[in-house]
């Protein structure tokens, strides 16, 4: 798979910085939508992008969100310093959370996040180290040449 | 229904976006929850809720909601004020709580999310 003339731009998220989240997403939706992609699609990228963000925010130290844009399709690495997730396919299930009641009263914690984050990806995959990090890397499609 | 509509019914203070009470809202959504919100919602419609930090506007920049009524007479915080005016995104608050807000909206005729999905494929 080639990255080559496409655009790539990398934002840091700040954990436990709940006033601020959600900017990069916010960001991210900008380009995405200057750059003239489908609205359908800067929708799918923008919940992706958010939902993670947010996961970042609560559960990290630090995260490293990386935006890559190919002719064919949109690429999100979004790799974090934090708790990281011990049992991952419990985390997949729609309503479990480990969210406390800061993060609920901010809206979030209610065991969507990733699986909002799957049904909006093409490609979606995880992988996480407990007491390390956890790492998402997305992909959505701009075409049909963008199938792997 | 028109926002102006909505405002009226709701008696429903403009915190901001004056100068767009004459969209057309033709659906609306309900919840405190952002991340069902980030799950179910459409472009255009209308979010009642009661969190009134800046996450529910920036999930409501998210999906394209096309205004956000505040219940129980919330009002945003700075920082959501602030994005939603740079983002275009009306707010309104009610003190009516959420379930009035919504029996009333739906009893004169704002269908909910679903239900406009269902037409379209009629």
């Amino acid at each position: 798979m080639s990255e080559k003339n496409g655009l790539f731009q990398k934002f840091e998220i700040a954990g436990g910085d709940f006033s601020r989240a959600g900017s990069v997403s916010t960001k991210i939706k900008e380009i995405l939508k200057e750059i003239g992609i489908e609205p359908s699609v800067v929708r799918r990228a923008a919940i992706v992008a958010y939902e993670a963000e947010m996961n970042v925010v609560m559960y990290a130290r630090k995260g490293e969100f990386s935006l890559y844009l190919t002719p064919h399709f949109i690429r999100m690495n979004i790799k974090d310093e934090g708790s990281g997730i011990p049992d991952i396919d419990l985390a997949m299930q729609e309503g479990y959370s480990t969210a406390t009641d800061e993060m609920r009263e901010m809206g979030f914690g209610a065991g969507m996040g990733l699986p909002n984050i799957k049904k909006n990806a093409d490609k979606f995959e995880i992988s996480s180290e407990v007491g390390k990090g956890t790492a998402l890397d997305v992909i959505i499609r701009l075409n049909q040449a963008g199938k792997e | 229904m028109k926002l102006r509509d909505i405002q009226k019914l709701l008696q429903a203070e403009v915190i901001c976006g004056e100068d767009r009470l004459d969209t057309e809202i033709d659906s609306a959504g309900a919840s405190d929850l952002m991340s069902d919100v980030l799950a179910f919602g459409k472009p255009g419609l209308l979010l009642i809720t009661g969190l009134s930090n800046a996450q529910s506007v920036r999930t409501a920049d998210i999906i394209e909601a096309r205004a956000i009524v505040y219940v129980r007479g919330k009002k945003p915080d700075k920082e959501g004020a602030e994005l939603a005016r740079k983002k275009g995104i009306p707010i309104l608050s009610t003190r009516f709580m959420m379930y009035r807000t919504c029996g009333l909206l739906y009893s004169h005729g704002l269908p909910g999310i679903i239900e406009t999905e269902e037409k379209k494929q009629r």
